[in-house]
């Protein structure tokens, strides 16, 4: 059992409880990712709120399950407190919307068993589960995994009912070819490799202001850009989360982005297209933000955000996947350990190097 | 100790597993076991080196002096390795072609050193036979076991080419599930060490059930003496 389960009531005073709770920030989070999941279900229909659900629900089975097999007494409310939810919310936002549910069940089981149970629950782990189970499906189910569709509105056909739906999660319909399209990052890459640059390949009408409204194939996290950006702006100031991460990210990938634009328009894609394409904003915003596999100190996470938003644009650009954020995630949260290593917190009453302060006494005391 | 073979097997195949009780042989472990006829082939080419081994040290271990006895069991180790090598690469090409590196690289499998030093220099030629034998069988079982989980997972066969290794009489074993693309994931090493961890904790479980079984027989057996 992990040591660190609820502590006792604090001994040593003085300690007051700021009233927040696991539970409580991650209904808020939730929150803030219902916009661009409703937009995305209007956008990719029915099929889209099945994989939503089936893969929330596969997270909250495994984890009871876990529990379960571990014996742990506070099933309920472990269960319940929102992090599996949010981890499947998370998973489910990454995905491509008409995924087969065996999709859906072996992400949840990767994410919940082998991404957090199997470190010890809640606060233990090491990675993001949500972006452990998006790189093992990625590397497993290749073809799967990159079959997007192109939204409906856009697509000019009427989506499929309710039973087509479930039709499309059970995999018995195979997507029609009309329907399939590739993202952004997906479309450019294969054009590069055929040897068509991106001058010619963006004349289309997959120029990066689509992005902005949001109307093109992707996931329910990529499509929605803005909506994404409003859910975080919404937690920075909720104070759920810093500035720190989510702006190093988009710095860390920017940046780069703008050099290598500048200097080779056709071989580099622009700042705009670059920060509203993919997972950066879901990725800056929602999974490099996750209290367990970040640093503690803001210092800390400008470097791991840092080191995000470069490791992204680098696999982006130079790497055989399209998107990089998840392994990039991934990558950081590897090193997390050692930032946190490297630059610590300030003792109260020490100086940055862990001696006591020099304060002259009162005089004439 | 040394006599009991029964208690030798036992700990070689189950006790002290050389993969899933001393997690030696790692490297093998990982990279051969991308299917169940790998796996068997790489533990039964490990268990042929271990037996002769554990027999020879045994046999030299009174005219070798402790502080050269390092080099010369390395010598045996690498001639026997290398006789394998040869053998497999005349009579089972198919499979040589697969495990190549592998095979060369039992040389420096700290399993077989580690029978040497651990068992074969304190124990006499037939326990040492004996202990080879049950520590080889119990690795040929356990990377057999991961090679057929990750080889089912990942790309949906079992025993696939069974019959380069055994013969074609044994081309029965060689299944697949239709209509099943694999999980790439598992044949690469991430999943190789998540099937393991998986079996390490099957084991502990089984493990432990055993002792509090053990122990709630001893405690019946002593409360009906009193």
């Amino acid at each position: 059992m992990s040591v660190s389960t609820l502590a006792p009531a604090p001994i040593a005073s003085p300690h007051a409880h700021g009233g927040n709770t696991v539970s409580r920030t991650m209904f808020r989070v939730q929150m803030a990712l219902v916009p661009a999941t409703l937009y995305g279900f209007w956008l990719f229909g029915w099929p889209a709120f099945f994989l939503w659900a089936l893969t929330i629900l596969s997270c909250l089975g495994f984890e009871a399950l876990s529990l379960k097999l571990m014996g742990s007494t506070r099933i309920k409310g472990t269960l319940f407190d929102g992090s599996a939810m949010l981890t499947g919310w998370l998973l489910a936002m990454t995905l491509p919307p008409w995924a087969p549910w065996w999709v859906a069940v072996v992400g949840g089981f990767i994410a919940i068993v082998i991404g957090k149970q199997v470190f010890g629950g809640v606060g233990q782990n090491v990675f993001n589960p949500a972006m452990v189970a998006r790189v093992a499906l990625l590397v497993s189910f290749p073809v799967p995994l990159t079959l997007w569709v192109a939204p409906l509105p856009a697509a000019g056909v009427a989506g499929p009912d309710f039973i087509h739906g479930l039709q499309v999660l059970l995999g018995n319909q195979s997507i029609p070819d009309a329907m399939t399209s590739a993202s952004l990052l997906g479309y450019t890459k294969t054009e590069m490799t055929r040897g068509v640059d991106l001058a010619h390949s963006l004349a289309g009408n997959h120029g990066a202001l689509f992005s902005w409204v949001g109307t093109r194939a992707g996931s329910l996290g990529e499509s929605a850009s803005l909506l994404i950006l409003a859910g975080g702006i919404y937690m920075l100031f909720a104070g759920i989360i810093t500035w720190h991460t989510p702006l190093a990210v988009l710095a860390g990938l920017a940046i780069p982005a703008a050099i290598g634009h500048a200097v080779d328009p056709a071989h580099y894609l622009s700042v705009s297209a670059h920060l509203l394409s993919g997972a950066a904003m879901l990725g800056a915003f929602f999974i490099a933000t996750d209290y367990v596999t970040s640093p503690n100190t803001g210092k800390g996470q400008i470097v791991f955000g840092l080191g995000i938003g470069l490791l992204t644009w680098i696999i982006r650009t130079w790497g055989g996947y399209p998107e990089g954020m998840a392994f990039a995630v991934l990558l950081m949260n590897a090193l997390t350990p050692v930032i946190d290593r490297f630059i610590k917190p300030r003792i109260l009453g020490r100086d940055r190097r862990g001696k006591p302060l020099d304060i002259p006494e009162k005089q004439g005391a | 100790m040394s006599d009991n073979y029964g208690s030798i097997m036992k700990e070689g195949l189950w006790g002290q597993n050389v993969v899933f009780a001393q997690l030696l042989a790692m490297c093998p472990t990982m990279a051969v076991t991308t299917s169940g006829t790998n796996g068997l082939g790489m533990g039964l080419a490990t268990t042929a080196v271990l037996v002769v081994s554990n027999i020879l040290v045994s046999a030299i271990r009174h005219t070798v002096s402790s502080q050269v006895r390092i080099p010369v069991f390395v010598v045996l180790i690498a001639t026997l390795v290398t006789i394998v090598d040869m053998a497999m690469n005349a009579w089972l090409h198919d499979l040589y072609k697969v495990l190549g590196l592998f095979i060369a690289l039992i040389v420096v499998n700290c399993a077989i050193l580690g029978r040497a030093e651990a068992f074969a220099v304190k124990n006499g030629v037939v326990a040492s036979a004996v202990d080879g034998l049950a520590m080889g069988l119990g690795f040929t079982g356990a990377l057999t076991v991961i090679g057929l989980i990750r080889e089912f997972l990942g790309a949906g066969t079992l025993f696939a080419q069974a019959s380069n290794l055994l013969g074609p009489a044994f081309a029965f074993l060689e299944m697949k599930v239709p209509g099943y693309g694999g999980a790439l994931l598992m044949i690469l090493p991430p999943g190789g060490f998540a099937i393991l961890g998986f079996l390490l904790a099957g084991k502990r479980i089984l493990d432990q059930r055993m002792e509090a079984k053990a122990a709630e027989a001893v405690g019946c057996a002593v409360h009906a003496a009193t």
